[in-house]
């Protein structure tokens, strides 16, 4: 079950190594996201995410807010 | 969005996935960089006056006005001791009996805005409501500085 996770947290998981994903439209991405994120679009999701991130080390997933 | 892509990961055989669920715009609220386009776009929080005056709620406007205008400012923020923005006072309120506290004088629950938005926004809002000055916080309300007017319409260090 995916966790939540804060703006605290979210640091302590990339220090410890964590992927980082936005999930946004890459116009979106483009504009403004977090250091270090890469991004990977809801709908590419499935056909990207597998060869794209590393199953073995933790992934952050957001986008814009919790709406 | 988010908890539809966490969940989805998690089906695809990721073990261990995290939904950052207030996502960017808690980031940008509270004032952390970001990459991109925009990012190095002049925004509210690059503006906001690091050295603005505050004061707090029980002390006498005398002293605070004295004190602020000294300094060659007509505005500060009240604020508490985790400078959480309380009031606003304003070159008007700054003028009122001299014997008074702080918060009988002050504009309580000013309208704030958040660092991330852009300065084109903020100039626009700021003339279109006759504002010579606007508190900037991050979202959990805390002081980041005053923006003034004069710098949104021409900001320090542009070519004149």
């Amino acid at each position: 079950m995916p966790k939540e996770t804060d703006r605290v947290q979210l640091r302590a998981l990339l220090d410890g190594g964590a992927q980082l994903v936005e999930v946004l439209p890459s116009e979106e991405y483009e504009e403004d996201h977090l250091p270090g994120a890469i991004n990977l679009p809801l709908r590419r999701l499935d056909a990207e995410a597998v060869d794209v991130l590393d199953r073995s080390r933790p992934v952050i997933v957001y986008c814009w807010d919790i709406a | 969005m988010s908890p539809r892509a966490a969940w989805r990961l998690e089906s695809l055989g990721f073990g261990e996935v995290y939904d950052y669920t207030v996502g960017k715009l808690d980031w940008m609220a509270a004032g952390l960089p970001t990459e991109g386009t925009n990012a190095k776009r002049p925004r509210a929080g690059d503006l906001a006056r690091k050295d603005t005056p505050t004061c707090g709620l029980k002390e006498r406007l005398a002293e605070v006005r004295e004190r602020v205008r000294s300094i060659g400012w007509d505005a500060v923020v009240v604020v508490n001791e985790e400078r959480i923005v309380l009031g606003l006072l304003r070159s008007k309120e700054l003028d009122a009996d001299g014997d008074r506290l702080i918060e009988q004088v002050m504009r309580p629950g000013p309208s704030t805005f958040r660092p991330f938005v852009s300065i084109d926004e903020m100039a626009h809002f700021m003339v279109e409501h006759k504002l010579d000055s606007s508190p900037v916080t991050t979202s959990d309300g805390r002081l980041v500085g005053l923006l003034l007017q004069k710098d949104v319409i021409s900001p320090p260090g542009a070519a004149s």
